[in-house]
């Protein structure tokens, strides 16, 4: 690889990363947004929104460039592809941002009950997804295959904790009718927290996939180009 | 700013039409590619910036070509040897002199009249460091550029187009008979030249002109089919003619 397209790479790379902590930005302040149902820190989610979407425009453009004048190959390719498709996975968690930061605004007014909220186990969720969203922008600047693959486990429990928050938000709102509409946000919410841990397990993947060339989706493990 | 014009040039072989009616503007210190199939013009196009062609019997130029904005073919104007100062040349295959590796860079020095030793040492140094080549030959300055490999004597040729400080180098499939390692080598000179030079290049190598280039030009038959950034070329380009080479589908 010559200099001049190796310096194209860098510059991809820097790109993605400015836009992971951008997103991050976003699911950060979502999370006091939806805790403290902060409508003024949700209006400032929702402002930023347009900016997450040019990004992801800018990358996917940078993206079509690299490969059309450069036709980069073996982990060159894989990186770029991995780029390109970690970029659209930022861009949807970017999206679940916005739609949080739009519950919180649509219910200005409205408190969380705070016992609700523990139950539901809402803290932990943000947590958890921003700690991922963490540990892959570490193991891809690291190129440390193990440690995204690490965060792949981590899924399982935003996944058990969605699974238990139906049953919690149907016994709540049985019980506060007049709630009923809080909790379909509420639902809405929790489903959005457990979607970005799907998105950031497609990271995982993508990290993987880049510097190992293994395929691990769909709970397959092969080597890439068999 | 523009540094090279050519203004509505046709270019005859005898009774051959061999360019038909290009323009086009080269921007001072760019890259620009011409690519297209063999025999569409772009060689010959190509020649025509240096008056290459001048001496091909039966061959007749029509239109201007100007160079820092004068005709390079106005009668009574520049003198061929004036312009080749001005207008350095690499060719497909390396063409070193049957020299020492000092004396073909410092060929184009001493034919203009230089005899300062001093400034001719400087100058050699200054034009092998410029081709990425120093390192390598500074410890045999006296063998026979021969003794070069083809990556190294391509290098070289570069090195003594350059110690005459030209302001454009025309390159014609400068890296076709080189090994990938030294084909990445010339690219990155190419690159690292265009601060100094404005640079034409032919390339049958069309990941060679995506990588180098600031605009591509895609001739066919004669004709210059479309001429814009190489990114619009390589990613959307407007003609289907040239959508159609660049993506093998021609034919």
């Amino acid at each position: 690889m010559v200099k001049f397209v190796e310096s194209e790479l860098v510059q991809l790379r820097n790109e993605v990363y400015e836009m992971w902590t951008l997103v991050y930005k976003q699911m950060e302040q979502v999370k006091q947004a939806v805790l403290d149902m902060d409508a003024d820190m949700a209006k400032q989610v929702l402002m930023r929104e347009r900016r997450v979407d040019a990004m992801e425009l800018r990358i996917d453009s940078k993206v079509e460039d690299i490969i059309a004048l450069y036709t980069p190959v073996a982990i060159d390719l894989r990186f770029v592809l991995a780029m390109f498709k970690i970029n659209n996975d930022l861009e949807r968690i970017g999206d679940y941002a916005d739609g949080m930061a739009r519950f919180v605004k649509d219910a200005a007014g409205t408190a969380l009950d705070a016992e609700l909220v523990g139950r539901l186990r809402l803290e932990e969720m943000f947590s958890t997804v921003l700690v991922m969203m963490d540990s892959l922008k570490q193991a891809l600047m690291d190129e440390d295959p193990a440690k995204a693959a690490s965060v792949l486990e981590t899924d399982d429990i935003l996944d058990e904790i969605k699974n238990s928050s139906i049953g919690i938000l149907v016994d709540y709102a049985k019980k506060h009718t007049d709630s009923i509409y809080l909790c379909i946000g509420l639902a809405g919410v929790i489903r959005k927290i457990e979607r970005t841990g799907d998105h950031l397990s497609n990271v995982a993947e993508d990290i993987v996939f880049y510097i190992d060339a293994k395929v691990l989706k769909h709970n397959m493990t092969q080597d890439a180009g068999q | 700013m523009n540094k090279i014009e050519a203004i509505d040039v046709n270019f005859y072989y005898g009774d051959f039409h061999a360019l038909k009616g290009i323009s086009m503007e080269i921007p001072q210190n760019k890259v620009v590619a011409f690519i297209g199939p063999s025999g569409c013009g772009k060689s010959t196009f190509l020649r025509l910036f240096n008056r290459m062609n001048d001496l091909i019997p039966g061959s007749r130029l029509q239109g201007r070509i100007l160079i820092d904005g004068q005709d390079i073919y106005a009668p009574g104007g520049m003198e061929v040897d004036e312009l080749r100062k001005n207008v350095g040349m690499v060719f497909q295959r390396p063409n070193p002199f049957p020299k020492s590796i000092f004396d073909n860079v410092a060929y184009g020095l001493r034919v203009n009249g230089i005899k300062d030793k001093e400034f001719i040492r400087q100058r050699v140094e200054e034009s092998l460091r410029g081709a990425a080549l120093w390192d390598e030959v500074k410890d045999k300055l006296n063998s026979s550029a021969y003794a070069l490999s083809g990556g190294q004597q391509q290098r070289l040729c570069i090195a003594r187009a350059m110690a005459i400080s030209p302001s454009v180098l025309l390159m014609d499939e400068p890296a076709s008979a080189l090994d990938p390692i030294s084909t990445a080598k010339v690219e990155e000179l190419i690159c690292e030249l265009r601060n100094q030079v404005t640079i034409v290049i032919v390339t049958h190598n069309m990941q060679q002109a995506s990588r180098v280039s600031d605009k591509t030009a895609f001739f066919y038959m004669g004709e210059m089919i479309e001429y814009d950034d190489t990114k619009v070329i390589f990613t959307n380009p407007h003609k289907e003619a040239t959508q159609n080479y660049i993506t093998g589908r021609f034919g």
